[in-house]
């Protein structure tokens, strides 16, 4: 056990005795050498928490789920992209400043961020949200020509089966009736069809341009290796460029869906 | 070729038979590697197969239950409305390279497509369907088809088994008359006399007794577990939908051109949707009930009503989870007693 | 050569081994009433008069009523199947495809699958008393029933019908009530919960299960036919059971979400039944073996 970790469980364990917080959401030792958000409920459950580069999966998503909510006044591990999340949930009024105890684990020990704006504090000390390889491959398809990118995407897509793994992994995608659930009008075909794969994937790149906190959980989680945070990344990219705002940073909200009379586009007049 | 014997069927011999279906159109289905991926993906050249994979991502169930299918389509209105039925025909096709328990699953999706009325389309694909079992080498952490009464060369619900010979090539077991016919393209081929020598297979500790399971179900109906054991779960479809057995589909209509069709596509009963009314009421509103209804309809409710099983311990629920929920473990602890 | 295989097994154009279990027949609808807000009744009438002829069903069976491009929606058949030649569904617009059948008119053609499920087992009642208890939308599945038993009257000692809506505009089947009221062969109480009378109101003011209470009716030799709104159900059942009727003289059916109707979309799954096939008609024994999941 390393350093980190067993100030992790420490500070667990005691967060927890002092009934400062109902549950610890960290992550665990999983199958396959992998790591699973654990739960933890009782001081002497705090063992189970476990901190290394195997842990990637965006914990902010379970912050929201009913079950969840339930147990009460959670504290989370938060790696770089939880903390965006944690920022960006409240700008969206999905959490309230103070819902959430955010616990960063470094080799100095466990920081306790109490509030949103001990948050953004230590965010602004981190660097740029996109990862390398995210920045190469999207410049590797900004390269192509249309016919080109329409193929690789046709491609990865063939092999979608719709089964949502990279909504539900998605912190942002919280809502509790998804657009792919509207049948009045379907908007977006349930079938795993070529259109209803391809629009499905679309829609969603589209609802997250502006909001997306560059995580790559969606991808990790997809059991099609397809890389589908590539299309939400470039959005969120693309709104970033066009509309200086960034997800997870004290920019303007919901730059796509935010009107202000000095717009320079008159269709909305 | 007579069914019942090994012969012996060295790759090039195999490289042949592959060519000949390409050659005539027939589709073969087999674990292909994607980046980092395997998934079971078409397949014209043996050199394409990923024999040394524990198992591709996804299941050989989309060669007779596709994602998604025509079920009827529909043109005008009134009187001059006019029904067609889909062709129960479907493409030939041969799947290559599945493991021996993910072929045990085509019997448990025919139990569920024909118990109680024929269901044509189906019944088309998979008496179009050949499988071609590979025995396996080695298992993950994620097996468990020892457990629910499979094994690492089991041949339920394979035409032809093949086994690893040590030295290369394959024992190639002709179990029925569709591996007959699959293996005759290779034109003669040698018996497999006492002396070849098979790669040994891989010893899978059974993680728990099937048999304790219906009980065990029942009587943690009401435990707190399922609601703890499923706090990680994201509620997305994926166990299902990489399951080799399970069935669950959605109808859809889709219009179109002054008319339209009518499709069956895959579901999961682990979406929150899936229960749901119009008018709002979901009778399995949480998660642990979702998770219970999975669990309890593979082990107790399924084997009750068709005394056969609804899982075959392929694990590939467990390795595509993105949140590592895992039925080997949680089976293991229920029949504990924890 | 590979073409033995491939011809071996493809089928060159032969007919279907099996009907497409999925094709519905072809319905139209002969006439629309407006039961109440929202709730219509169809009577439907087969385009194909040899199949309308020829269909037979049991009482308590449903059938999935579709209009082509928007899906399909379950309802009972709410006519009795001692009355030949149609068939009759009552629903509530709620979803999308209620929607698209509640902007149908007559002469409209609608798709139907059926008659699909298990049956109120009426011909073994002979000599019994039937006490109907039904609440709000949820008349229509027993009402097939009631004109069953109506139509074999005969057959039964006495026959109860308590009913309550939420108001009196809410309540289904108007003109039929007033015909069963008519008859001196029917015991009917009709209720509308406080609040929802008219000043011009004649029949009782209360909750079905309260009124059920009051009315008493006697358990010997008699089964109870429960539907309506889970709450109605869940105060209605001890009442019953006060008034001495066994888990095995209490019937219902059960209205769970379908797609296929046919045992094998496995939405309607709740615990080991599928309502589709083993229900929706259940007896109170057999429903306390399943989790209260519909």
């Amino acid at each position: 056990m390393s350093v980190r970790e067993s100030d992790l469980r420490a500070t667990a364990a005691r967060l927890l005795e002092t009934g400062s917080v109902a549950v610890v959401i960290g992550y665990g030792a999983g199958t396959l050498g992998r790591r699973r958000p654990v739960f933890v409920r009782a001081p002497a459950q705090a063992g189970e928490l476990v901190f290394d580069d195997e842990c990637h999966q965006n914990l902010a998503t379970y912050l929201l789920k009913p079950e969840i909510r339930r147990l009460g006044r959670p504290a989370v591990v938060a790696i770089p992209s939880v903390l965006r999340s944690l920022v960006q949930l409240a700008t969206e009024r999905q959490l309230k400043d103070g819902d959430v105890l955010a616990l960063v684990v470094g080799d100095d020990g466990v920081r306790e961020l109490a509030d949103l704006a001990a948050v953004r504090q230590h965010l602004a000390g981190l660097p740029g949200s996109l990862h390398p390889a995210a920045k190469t491959e999207i410049a590797r398809l900004s390269a192509m020509t249309a016919a080109e990118r329409r193929a690789f995407w046709s491609d990865e897509l063939s092999r979608c089966i719709k089964c949502y793994a990279c909504r539900a992994a998605c912190p942002m995608c919280y809502c509790e009736r998804c657009t792919t659930e509207c049948n009045r009008p379907q908007w977006i075909p349930v079938a795993s069809h070529g259109l209803g794969t391809l629009e499905y994937h679309l829609m969603r790149a589209m609802h997250l341009a502006g909001r997306c906190v560059e995580c790559a959980t969606c991808s990790r989680a997809c059991p099609a290796g397809i890389p589908v945070h590539l299309l939400a990344v470039f959005a969120e990219e693309s709104v970033r460029r066009q509309f200086g705002a960034e997800a997870g940073a004290a920019g303007p909200a919901y730059a796509l869906s935010s009107f202000r009379p000095e717009d320079q586009e008159g269709f909305i007049r | 070729m007579i069914i019942g014997e090994r012969y012996q069927l060295a790759p090039k011999t195999l490289e042949a038979i592959f060519a000949a279906l390409a050659r005539d159109g027939v589709r073969v289905l087999a674990p292909r590697r994607v980046d980092q991926h395997v998934a079971l993906l078409p397949v014209k050249s043996l050199a394409e197969v990923a024999l040394d994979a524990v198992q591709a991502s996804g299941s050989a169930k989309a060669a007779v239950f596709p994602p998604v299918e025509q079920l009827l389509s529909f043109t005008g209105s009134g009187q001059d409305l006019r029904l067609q039925d889909p062709e129960p025909t479907a493409p030939p096709t041969v799947v290559f390279g599945i493991r021996p328990c993910e072929a045990r699953a085509f019997k448990s999706l025919q139990l569920v497509f024909d118990w109680d009325s024929p269901d044509t389309l189906f019944d088309a694909h998979l008496a179009m369907t050949t499988v071609v079992s590979l025995g396996c080498t080695q298992a993950d952490e994620a097996c468990f088809c020892t457990s629910v009464g499979g094994g690492p060369r089991d041949t339920q619900g394979s035409d032809l088994l093949l086994q690893p010979l040590q030295g290369g090539g394959f024992a190639a077991d002709v179990l029925t008359a569709k591996g007959q016919a699959l293996l005759g393209l290779a034109g003669e081929l040698l018996p497999l006399g006492p002396e070849g020598m098979l790669e040994p297979a891989p010893e899978v500790e059974p993680a728990f007794d099937a048999a304790r399971l219906p009980e065990a179900l029942e009587a943690a109906f009401d435990s707190p577990v399922w609601g703890e054991e499923s706090l990680r779960c994201l509620g997305c479809g994926t166990c299902a939908f990489v399951c080799p057995t399970c069935s669950c589909f959605d109808i859809q209509d889709e219009k179109r051109d002054g008319g339209g069709r009518r499709l069956r596509c895959w579901d999961s009963c682990g979406l929150h949707q899936f229960t749901l009314h119009a008018s709002g009421h979901n009778p399995r509103e949480t998660q642990g009930q979702r998770w219970r209804q999975r669990v309890s309809h593979k082990f107790l409710y399924f084997p009750e009503r068709f005394s056969a099983a609804a899982c075959v311990g392929c694990g590939k629920c467990a390795r595509a989870c993105p949140a590592d929920m895992s039925l080997k473990e949680f089976l293991r602890a229920l029949t504990r007693g924890r | 050569m590979a073409s033995n295989l491939v011809s071996s097994t493809r089928s060159q154009g032969r007919p279907p081994l099996a009907p497409n279990v999925f094709r519905p027949q072809l319905v139209r609808v002969a006439t629309v009433t407006a039961e109440a807000p929202g709730i219509r009744t169809f009577r439907l009438e087969f385009l194909d008069p040899a199949e309308g002829q020829a269909f037979r069903f049991r009482t308590g069976q449903f059938g999935l009523y579709g209009v082509f491009g928007e899906g399909e929606s379950t309802f009972c058949i709410a006519s009795s199947p001692t009355r030949t030649g149609y068939i009759e569904c009552t629903f509530r617009e709620v979803g999308r495809v209620t929607t698209a059948l509640a902007a149908c008119e007559e002469g409209d053609v609608i798709g139907f699958r059926g008659p699909y499920g298990n049956a109120f087992p009426l011909e073994s009642w002979a000599g019994k008393s039937l006490v109907f208890v039904a609440g709000g939308i949820a008349l229509p599945p027993l009402r097939s029933v009631i004109w069953n038993a109506l139509d074999w009257r005969d057959r039964f000692a006495g026959v109860t019908i308590v009913y309550g809506a939420r108001s009196v505009a809410d309540l289904v089947y108007k003109r039929e009530l007033e015909q069963w009221a008519a008859r001196g062969d029917v015991k009917l109480v009709v209720t509308v919960d406080p609040g929802g009378e008219t000043p011009d109101w004649k029949g009782e003011v209360g909750f079905v299960p309260h009124v059920l209470e009051k009315l008493a009716p006697k358990s010997a030799d008699t089964v109870a036919l429960v539907c309506g709104p889970p709450i109605m159900i869940k105060l209605s059942l001890p009442v019953l059971a006060k008034l001495g009727f066994g888990d095995e003289a209490v019937y219902t059916t059960l209205e769970n979400r379908m797609k296929c109707g046919l045992g094998k979309c496995g939405r309607c799954n709740t615990g080991r039944s599928f309502v589709c096939k083993d229900g929706p008609v259940y007896t109170l024994a057999q429903l306390r073996h399943l989790p209260a999941e519909y």
